[in-house]
This record gives structure tokens, C-alpha cells and sequence, in this order.
């Protein structure tokens, strides 16, 4: 076990070497000069060699390259170009914002899909069940765009149901105001894909040997499906449920844009349009870093929820 | 008794989609909207989607032309025709040169616009014609999903080729390619691109096919594990054939049916990316016009009221979302009739 989890994060260091160098070469080499871009419009040379000099963009390009290095894992991206504040602070600051929607939209949506799934695939086949899906069909193909824009002017706006939009200090205010519409509206999109994926692992299940063994010992029906069925379909349902953890901390960049909530969508979105490269390269490389430990954990998680799972 | 030939792969799968009522549905609607896309890249219709044609959120015919535009027919401004009398030309310095004036103004052609009250889908801010505007939008939404798609199963297959086909070392550093590009998540390694490429229709384009291969590599990849130890990739060897006459004359026709399959849902995919990418401000640049752009207006309107280009753009881009997403469930029954369905 112990080697498997050195070799897994053994095996990760090409990977997260690999992430560092696209990021430093897609914006220190593609992104154009970023003096240029500090300086403004209308800058003279001089100001623009003396960006580049307090920059360090005039040192050797491993020079370069080993000042980033040393950021990522000093935690320390200096300060944004556009609004000189400390990039870590930006992210340690928006990331609970994002949090506060998303860690509820995950929820939430665990909850409804799992459930549904279950009732649907327990009434498999029959009217029910297609009725369901073919809606979760159309509303899969509705662009999230759509759902937002309309949601918040009928809710917020026409029916004043919700504030349209805003965001406070106070958590509290903010569960309990401001989050639920954005978080109503991100279901919408989120439940229709999740339950039919769930729904075909429950599927799935059902038509196995242990099911019509367990039919075959006179199990109620209701007893297959949620304690012989539902256990087995917990591992692939589990498992999607973790990948989708990374994500929950830049949130949903259309929904914090809209409505505006401060969060790390919001805020790469205004670092694309001001070129606040510090910004962007910070998020990307965590991110890439989060997804990676996510995803060894969920091996992990599969070990333990299945244990005829081998790790190797 | 007369001996029926056998059909090849290709003819059997398009029968099996032919039979299908819901894949005709789907392929006539698809076929109307590229038809669409064609006509408009080539000047044929909507090529005067910018121009002012209407008043300001003209309503749409079916409205009528008062409500609930706040103008209304009745508010419509007439200039007051002044009569210049000899009185009035005795004390005007210019009298004695009217008839010059009037001469040299007659030199250029005037035009006098009258923007129409109502147009067939409504009117946006600036008077422009929706139903032209949304065909417009059309045609490059389609156009930046079609290329992009293109560009990354391109990408996808020439690197799943590779990597399946050689394996070892080289297999090793596609596949490290892929790790990287699959550890940061889609959407932020697309803003990322974007954020240094800048905007405009064709960097969309590469941004989204060089950000999007990672499926279709992952896919052909393993098909090429799976065909390289074949018998008749063994036979090509035998008889002396080339890596690369193997790998893209014996193996890639016998991958070519997942192919399509991918290309069809990367344009889907692609064209919803667009969409938000346009909305966000970090895609088509805004003197163009895509569904996404379209969409980023209709806000400010809402609230006005003027609900029309909404309607317009939810419903051409839905539909054909859904016929599209639809067609390649099918295609990919038809093509692949053993593969499971998720």
C-alpha cells in the first residue's frame, strides 16, 4: 500500500514538471512581452526596458523558468499586474467565495441524481423512466447560458423571488440570499447529465448475477435494489462524484460572470481580459496540482469501497 | 434465384441510420442549417446583417407596430416643410445662391432611409434585422465548430496513431503529453490559451483544437493497440508495407467509423464552448456576431422588455444543439452497433 502511494506520487512529479513548463511557455514565450502590456498604450522605451528589468524578463530563459519553479513551490506568484495585490492572497481569498456556491450545488446535486437514479432505474423501462430521460435529454442540450440569463430575469427580476444579483461579507447572507438562485439555476444544468449517468451504473447492476440471485432467495425488491444494488453502484457513482471536486474551487465561470459573485471563476475571467498573467499562471498550475492529488485519492477511495480492486 | 450482394460497411451503417425516422428528422434539420451557413458565407442571404434597417428593438411583424414598442407608429416624427417666401429671401445672405447650392447637391446621391417599424424576427439596438443577425451568427458558430472539431481530431488521431501504433519511448512522451493537458481542468486550459492568443474567429478555432484532442488521442490510441497485432497489419508487414502505409492505409480505415463519431460530437461540444467562451468576452470578437455574442446582448434587452432576439437565438441554437446531439447518438448506434450506450 505505502509503495503504491510513493510510486503514484512518484509518478507525478513528470507530470506536474510538465504542467510548469506548458504554463511558462505559453505565457512567457507565446504571451508576447508583458512590459508592453504593464507599460500601456503609449510608453516609452525607457519604461518599457525598465519593466522588463524589475520583471527579471531580461535574465537567461532558465533563469526564467527556475524563478517560477521556486514560485509554485514557494507559494509566492508576487503580486497581480493589474491590481498589485498578492496573487496568493487573491486566490486564498476567492476560492472560499466559489466554495460557497459550489460545495452546495455538489451536494445537492449527489442527492437529487442519486435518488431519481434509483427511482427511475427501480420503474426501468417504464413510462416513468422515459418520460424522465427524455426530459434530462432536452434539458442536457439547453445551454447553460440560456438557463442563467432567462432564470435570472424571471426569478430575480420579474418575479423578485430572488435578489438578481449580489454578494456580501457575511456568509450567512450570502447562503441564505444571494447563493440560492445561481446555486438553483447550476442544478438545472448539473442533475439531467449526473442522473443519467447514475442511472445507467444502477442499470447496469441490476442485470447481474447477484441481483437474480438475491430476486432468487425471495429478497424483496426494495432489498435488491438498496442494499445489494445501490452498494454496488455506489463505486462508480462515488468516484464521479470526487473528480468533480477540483472544479468546485474555480466555480462556475459563466454563473460568478453573471451574477456577480467574486470568486475564482470571476476572477480568471477578468485576469484573461486585463492579461493578468501572474493570475492565471497561479490558478492553472494549483489547479493542475489539485487534480492530480484528487485523483490518486480516488484510487484510493475505490480500494476501499470495492476491495476485489487491486492497486498496482 | 438471383444472389443478393452483400452490403460494405459504410452502405450497411447508412441504411441502418436511414431506416431510422428520428436520424432523417435530425439529418434534414442539419442539413437545412449547414445549407444555411453556406449560403451566408457566400453573400447569398443575411450578407446586410449589419446594416440599420429598422428603428431601434423594432417589433417584430407579428406584433404590429405600436405595442409595445414605446414610440409607436403614431409618435413617428414628420419634418415641417418650410416655405420660403420673398420676404424671407430678402434678408437671407444665401438667396442669391439656392439655385448653385441646389445645383451642386444634385452632383451626389441622396438616399433617404426609412427604417422600417417592424421586421420579421424584430430588430436589435442598432435596427439590425434579427432573423439576418441569427443566420449570421449561424454561420460562424458552425464554422468555428466545424473547424475546430476538424482540427482536433486531426490532432487526436495523428497523435493516437502514433502513440498506439510505436508505443515505447515515443508512446511514453505522447502519453506525458496527455497527462498534462488532462490535468488542468477543460475550460481553464482553454481561458488560459485564450488569454494569449487574444480574440478573434480563427484563434478560437486553434485554441479549441489544440485544447480538445485529448479525447479523440485517448480513443484511437487504444484502437491502435488493439489493430497493430492483427493479421492483416501482420500480412502488410509481410509483404513489406511502410509504418506509415500501415498505420494510415490498413489500420486507419478499419478506426475510421469511431472517428466520425468523435468529429460529430466535438462539434457539438465545440459549438456549446463557443457559445460561453463568445458570452465571456474572450472568444469571437465583437464586431462579428455568434450565437454566444447574441446572447451576451440580450440582458439589457430582457429588462427592457424586448424579449425577441432572445427567443430568436434560444430556439435556432437549441434545435440545432439537440439534432445534432441526437444525430450522433444514432450515428454512433449505427456505425457501432455492438458498443453499449451510456
Amino acid at each position: 500500500m505505502s509503495a503504491y502511494l510513493l510510486r503514484r506520487i512518484w509518478q507525478m512529479i513528470p507530470t506536474l514538471a510538465g504542467v510548469i513548463l506548458l504554463v511558462f511557455f505559453l505565457f512567457n514565450v507565446f504571451g508576447g512581452d508583458p512590459a508592453a502590456i504593464l507599460a500601456g498604450k503609449i510608453a516609452s522605451k525607457e519604461k518599457i526596458e525598465a519593466i522588463r528589468d524589475q520583471l527579471g524578463l531580461n535574465a537567461p530563459i532558465w533563469v526564467q523558468l527556475w524563478i517560477f519553479v521556486k514560485q509554485v513551490f514557494t507559494f509566492d506568484f508576487g503580486n497581480s499586474w493589474s491590481t498589485n495585490e498578492a496573487v496568493s492572497a487573491i486566490i486564498l481569498q476567492k476560492a472560499p467565495v466559489s466554495l460557497t456556491v459550489m460545495l452546495q450545488v455538489w451536494l445537492l446535486d449527489a442527492i437529487i441524481a442519486v435518488t431519481l437514479a434509483v427511482a427511475v432505474a427501480y420503474k426501468r423501462g417504464s413510462l416513468t423512466d422515459r418520460a424522465v430521460m427524455g426530459i434530462c435529454t432536452a434539458a442536457m442540450s439547453i445551454s447553460l447560458l440560456l438557463y442563467v440569463v432567462v432564470g435570472q430575469w424571471l426569478l430575480g427580476y420579474k418575479l423578485e423571488i430572488f435578489p438578481v444579483l449580489g454578494w456580501s461579507d457575511d456568509l450567512w447572507t450570502n447562503v441564505s440570499t444571494y447563493a440560492p438562485l445561481p446555486i438553483l439555476l447550476l442544478l438545472f444544468v448539473s442533475v439531467a447529465p449526473s442522473l443519467r449517468l447514475y442511472r445507467s451504473f444502477v442499470v447496469e447492476e441490476t442485470s447481474h448475477d447477484y441481483a437474480r440471485t438475491a430476486r432468487a432467495k425471495g429478497a424483496s425488491e426494495h432489498r435488491v435494489m438498496f442494499v445489494h444494488v445501490l452498494r454496488n453502484a455506489a463505486v462508480p457513482i462515488v468516484t464521479n462524484l470526487a473528480m468533480a471536486l477540483p472544479g468546485l474551487f474555480v466555480g462556475s465561470f459563466v454563473v460568478e460572470m453573471v451574477f456577480s459573485i467574486p470568486g475564482l471563476g470571476k476572477e480568471i475571467v477578468t485576469a484573461v481580459l486585463r492579461s493578468d498573467f501572474p493570475v492565471i499562471k497561479a490558478i492553472t498550475v494549483y489547479l493542475a496540482i489539485l487534480t492530480m492529488v484528487v485523483n490518486l485519492l480516488v484510487d484510493l477511495l475505490y480500494k476501499w469501497l470495492d476491495p476485489r480492486v487491486e492497486l498496482k | 434465384m438471383t444472389q443478393q450482394a452483400s452490403y460494405g460497411f459504410w452502405r450497411a451503417a447508412g441504411k441502418r441510420l436511414w431506416a431510422d425516422k428520428l436520424a432523417r428528422v435530425c439529418m434534414a434539420i442539419l442539413a437545412i442549417y449547414f445549407a444555411m451557413a453556406v449560403a451566408s458565407g457566400l453573400g447569398w442571404i443575411a450578407a446586410d446583417w449589419n446594416e440599420e434597417v429598422g428603428v431601434s428593438y423594432a417589433n417584430p411583424s407579428f406584433l404590429g407596430e405600436d405595442y409595445p414598442n414605446p414610440q409607436g407608429k403614431n409618435s413617428m416624427i414628420s419634418q415641417e416643410v418650410l416655405v420660403i417666401d420673398d420676404k424671407q429671401k430678402a434678408v437671407d445672405p444665401l438667396a442669391p445662391y439656392y439655385a448653385e447650392i441646389e445645383q451642386r447637391a444634385a452632383a451626389y446621391e441622396q438616399e433617404e432611409l426609412k427604417p422600417s417599424w417592424t421586421l420579421p424576427l424584430g430588430g436589435d439596438k442598432w435596427g439590425r434585422d434579427i432573423l439576418a443577425k441569427v443566420i449570421q451568427a449561424g454561420e460562424v458558430s458552425i464554422t468555428v465548430g466545424v473547424a475546430a472539431a476538424a482540427l482536433a481530431v486531426l490532432v487526436g488521431t495523428l497523435l493516437g496513431a502514433i502513440g498506439g501504433y510505436f508505443g515505447g519511448k515515443l508512446g511514453d512522451l505522447l502519453e506525458w503529453f496527455y497527462n498534462i493537458f488532462t490535468s488542468v481542468p477543460y475550460i481553464l486550459l482553454v481561458l488560459a490559451f485564450a488569454a494569449v492568443f487574444g480574440k478573434g474567429i480563427s484563434t478560437v478555432i486553434l485554441v479549441l483544437g489544440f485544447t480538445g484532442w485529448t479525447g479523440t488521442y485517448r480513443l484511437i490510441r487504444s484502437e491502435y493497440i488493439k489493430q497493430r497485432g492483427r493479421d492483416y497489419v501482420m500480412a502488410a508487414n509481410a509483404i513489406g508495407a511502410s509504418h506509415a502505409r500501415k498505420m494510415f492505409v490498413h489500420i486507419l480505415p478499419n478506426v475510421s467509423h469511431l472517428i466520425l463519431v468523435q468529429l460529430s460530437q466535438l462539434v457539438v461540444d465545440f459549438i456549446k464552448a463557443e457559445v460561453i467562451l463568445s458570452f465571456l468576452g474572450l472568444g469571437v470578437p465583437t464586431d462579428a456576431v455568434s450565437w454566444g455574442i447574441m446572447i451576451n446582448e440580450v440582458m439589457p434587452e430582457l429588462v427592457l422588455g424586448k424579449w425577441w432576439q432572445l427567443a430568436a437565438v434560444a430556439t435556432v441554437m437549441s434545435t440545432f444543439v439537440v439534432a445534432f446531439g441526437l444525430f450522433t447518438d444514432l450515428l454512433r448506434d449505427a456505425l457501432d452497433p455492438k458498443a453499449s450506450r451510456r
